[in-house]
């Protein structure tokens, strides 16, 4: 089956943009479409804007149904009327990334030289910052001059911190949530075996599937699975599953599955559907190369030197994928600056995803952050 | 922000000895009641430090900004002289090193508001004497075992610390158990008999 064909045909709102964009490797798109989705109204003054920066595999449907899957927006609990993210009170603005595989430039893309053909694996690699200085002009599009916050968890967060240390005038508030500043050995490993997962599948063909008329399904599967593994906690999986068997009481012959692979592999099956390999791997690079003290002369805080933008950092306690320790550094950081700066471990025993799911602390903490920075940025 | 609650006494003690509009850090700020005051009343920016995640979790609720931290922990992240004043209110005595927690409030500010349970009251003074057992009362209301407050100090030991740190006491005062100010300012041996808090206002020589 032609998945690539089948998803291309959605609409996507977009913008496209002429003059192109200068990526972190020297290479220059000669043009960029940006996809996006809002909610809300812009007030006539323009400074009720708030940017949401998606995850790895997120999209622009923040907050409505996804036309693709057909599945709730993915952060509808955070983001509508009256929920913390409040789109009575709030524009907002939320981007397919960079990369990405739901309208904006990227591999899946007409190449730029041959447009009958996608890019493919001849999609240039991005970065974090390039995704930001993308949303950048979209916002700039949208008449824009500066974000009343830029809000985003786990590679959301990277592109949030990335806004306000590229972009400090244009942020007024930043929340990383669930965020690091940089890609540990860890997570670059795990990214690792997603991608050779995928590198390994037959349908692959180097990149070129779409020549063939398939997908690499089973690769991808397997990488979407060890990824969904770091995204949640040991206790949330016993919680879920413990060793329960899928159709039996209990363990009969060896032959005999149990229920955390079934759910495994329905998270995989489920996200093949909606995800290209090619995009995949870019994004996931673009994760591995940040580091965002390592482009600050291997200080973290002089990212944020003289910076006016307030900052909520907000960290999970079972996160072992972007670990409080993380947050506390760049908390940290920001204090050795000087900078407004708050900053809170939920508890949770839900893992990475927590920043996901229902979590009153988690929501109490962001509404309140946002009320008191309208506050002070004078917003009615 | 919340509609503003009714302030602790003492903290509207410390509240007075703050200029407007200048930057101030509270340690052990609990919800943000002195903060979201000096900000609105004061147009201060005004942050916070608490070591309880649930009560930072209300602050930030709150709209008050907050982060998680300790004063022992934390302070030393800060540059010198990020604040005009950083406030210490009933947290001096439970901090793990009290002498160096002062240093680094003055190293990161120009001023330091302190406040702190007298152990020098003479009821505790006096159950000491009588019963030979640790003494109980409302500010010290934990056993021996158990206390949070492990560096009890007097008024006049504070001042003796001030002295040996060269820290200049621009405005001192005793307070009774609900913070209200009390009349023995003129004699440290009368404030540290029957003062119940002690509030310091200092910076460095």
């Amino acid at each position: 089956m032609d998945q690539s064909t089948a998803q291309s045909e959605t609409q996507h709102q977009s913008v496209t943009f002429p003059q192109g964009l200068a990526l972190d490797c020297g290479r220059h798109l000669r043009e960029v479409t940006v996809a996006y989705r809002s909610y809300g109204t812009l007030n006539a003054a323009k400074s009720n804007a708030i940017l949401i920066c998606h995850a790895l595999t997120g999209d622009q449907y923040v907050a409505e149904t996804n036309p693709e899957t057909g599945r709730p927006g993915w952060w509808e609990r955070v983001v509508g009327p009256g929920r913390p993210v409040d789109t009575s009170k709030y524009f907002v603005i939320c981007a397919n990334v960079l990369g990405g595989c739901m309208g904006s430039t990227g591999p899946r893309s007409p190449h730029e030289d041959d447009p009958r053909r996608p890019w493919g694996t001849d999609f240039p690699p991005v970065t974090i910052h390039d995704m930001v200085r993308a949303q950048k002009l979209l916002v700039e599009h949208l008449g824009i001059a500066r974000l009343f916050a830029v809000v985003g968890g786990s590679m959301g967060g990277m592109q949030t911190l990335s806004w306000a240390t590229q972009f400090p005038g244009m942020v007024f508030a930043a929340v990383p949530v669930a965020a690091a500043y940089y890609h540990s050995a860890q997570n670059i490993a795990f990214h690792e075996i997603g991608r050779q997962a995928i590198a390994a599948d037959p349908f692959f063909y180097g990149g070129r599937y779409w020549a063939e008329g398939v997908t690499p399904e089973r690769g991808l599967a397997v990488a979407r699975m060890t990824a969904h593994i770091t995204y949640v906690s040991e206790v949330a999986l016993t919680r879920k599953f413990g060793r329960k068997l899928q159709d039996a009481a209990e363990l009969s012959s060896l032959g005999d599955r149990f229920e955390v692979e079934s759910y495994l592999q329905y998270q995989g099956s489920s996200f093949v559907r909606r995800f290209d390999a090619n995009s995949y791997l870019t994004i996931t690079r673009a994760m591995d190369l940040f580091d965002l003290a390592a482009d600050y002369g291997g200080v973290l805080a002089n990212a944020f030197k003289g910076t006016k933008t307030r900052f909520l950092l907000v960290s999970f306690s079972s996160d072992w994928l972007f670990p409080t320790a993380q947050s506390r550094t760049i908390a940290r950081a920001l204090n050795h600056v000087a900078a407004n700066v708050s900053f809170v471990e939920v508890q949770s025993d839900k893992g990475h995803d927590a920043f996901l799911l229902e979590e009153p602390d988690f929501h109490r903490s962001l509404g309140g952050f946002l009320s008191g920075c309208a506050e002070h940025a004078g917003l009615k | 922000m919340s509609a503003p609650k009714k302030m602790r006494v003492d903290l509207a003690l410390i509240a007075a000895m703050v200029a407007p509009g200048s930057r101030v850090l509270d340690i052990g700020c609990s919800e943000g009641t002195l903060i979201e005051h000096l900000f609105r009343e004061k147009k201060c920016d005004a942050r916070g430090l608490e070591i309880d995640m649930q009560t930072v979790t209300r602050a930030i609720g709150h709209g008050v900004p907050v982060m998680q931290g300790d004063a022992d922990a934390d302070l030393a992240a800060y540059p010198d002289g990020a604040f005009d004043y950083v406030i210490l209110s009933r947290t001096l005595q439970a901090v793990e090193k009290p002498r160096e927690v002062l240093a680094q409030m003055l190293r990161i500010s120009t001023h330091a508001i302190v406040s702190f349970p007298n152990f020098g009251h003479w009821t505790l003074r006096l159950q000491l004497l009588l019963t030979g057992r640790m003494p109980m009362t409302a500010n010290w209301s934990r056993m021996w075992y158990e206390t949070p407050n492990i560096h009890p100090c007097t008024i006049r030991d504070f001042f003796a610390l001030c002295d040996q740190d060269r820290y200049i006491v621009e405005e001192w005062l005793a307070a009774d158990e609900e913070g209200a100010r009390t009349p023995w300012r003129r004699s440290r041996a009368l404030a540290n008999l029957f003062g119940e808090q002690g509030l310091f206002l200092l910076r460095k020589a």
